[in-house]
């Protein structure tokens, strides 16, 4: 067990100790710990998760570290999850706040957000193209028709991400059951 | 969600002016992870001590991981009902569109931050490292923010001098 609480205590240190590039940088970077070194979710599971997440207020990371530690540890689990994800950055800007004050305009802080995003990107993609190959388990049809509809949903008619989750959850109970 | 916390620090509550808010959220965005927390967590700090820190990010992050354990493990409860489990799948669709979205726009912001040139070669280059070498990405991505961080600064050498 003290293991476990070990991994779940890396599993979402290392990708928030790196996490660079804005709130939904974190994703790919909790996926390649999740599904990559430890194995415990697939691809279906993580989506619902992603789904959900996207689905309520509040930061994304918080929410997948306390589910995915729960999920794997109960509440205990849950804490230490949240725990690697809050409290390394929160305790180093208490304790170097002057330091920190120093770097707050810099040109070299600017870099390192500007320079992890094609990262980023190449990690979404890869995470893309996982998720296409897991969601396509329904059938091409359903699959494109379900994709293009949110994509409308989204960026044209500019619906609220809730209200398209509510959507396909709808659309799979009544057509994918 | 930081405009909110700003109406509520600096004028609901007033435990801020606007300079020192916006100085702690610089300050926070030179720091990995999640910004809310760290917002939260600092201005309860600097407010209400070491529980005052830790009451902000509690009220920050709890409710909402509690409906997220409720909601899911619910839904995994009564997946043997076919049409649970059609929701679940109905989902994942959804999900694969604001993924492709947000990699779109991820690879515009980094042609804009650090030219299409640069933003095209790195991104070549780490799926070549991720998908043919088995490169772990976190590794990756330690590496790019250690060169970012390093690389001498071009502009405005005024502020290059200083580390």
């Amino acid at each position: 067990m003290l293991s476990t609480y070990l991994d779940l205590f890396l599993a979402f240190f290392i990708p928030n100790i790196i996490g660079y590039g804005g709130g939904p940088a974190i994703i790919p970077l909790i996926e390649a710990q999740v599904i990559g070194q430890y194995g415990w979710m697939n691809a279906q599971e993580f989506a619902e998760v992603l789904a959900l997440g996207n689905a309520l207020p509040s930061p994304i990371a918080t929410k997948m570290a306390g589910y995915i530690g729960y999920q794997i540890a109960g509440l205990p689990g849950a804490g230490i999850a949240v725990f690697a994800t809050v409290a390394p950055s929160l305790m180093l800007m208490i304790s170097a706040l002057s330091l920190l004050y120093k770097f707050r305009h810099s040109p070299r802080v600017k870099a390192l957000s500007q320079w992890v995003l094609p990262v980023i990107a190449a990690l979404m993609m890869i995470l893309s193209a996982k998720l296409i190959h897991s969601g396509s388990s329904i059938g091409w049809p359903h699959f494109v028709i379900l994709v293009a509809v949110s994509g409308l949903l989204l960026e044209r008619l500019k619906c609220h991400p809730t209200l398209v989750i509510v959507a396909g959850l709808i659309y799979g109970a009544l057509f994918l059951g | 969600m930081i405009p909110l916390v700003h109406q509520e620090v600096v004028q609901r509550y007033q435990w801020m002016d606007d300079d020192e808010f916006s100085n702690t959220l610089a300050i926070g965005n030179t720091l990995p992870g999640p910004i809310a927390t760290k917002m939260a967590g600092y201005i309860g700090y600097k407010t209400g001590g070491i529980i005052g820190c830790l009451l902000a990010v509690i009220a920050t992050v709890v409710p909402l991981v509690l409906v997220m354990i409720l909601a899911l493990t619910t839904l995994n409860k009564f997946k043997d009902l076919p049409w649970v489990a059609g929701m679940a799948k109905g989902v994942v669709p959804v999900v694969c569109w604001m993924m492709i979205k947000l990699t779109w726009d991820f690879m515009k912001k980094g042609q804009v931050a650090i030219g299409l040139v640069y933003s095209s070669v790195l991104i070549g280059l780490c799926l070549a490292l991720i998908l043919l070498a088995g490169i772990n990405a976190g590794i990756i991505v330690a590496t790019v923010l250690v060169f970012a961080a390093l690389k001498p600064v071009s502009s405005k050498p005024g502020k290059a001098a200083n580390p």
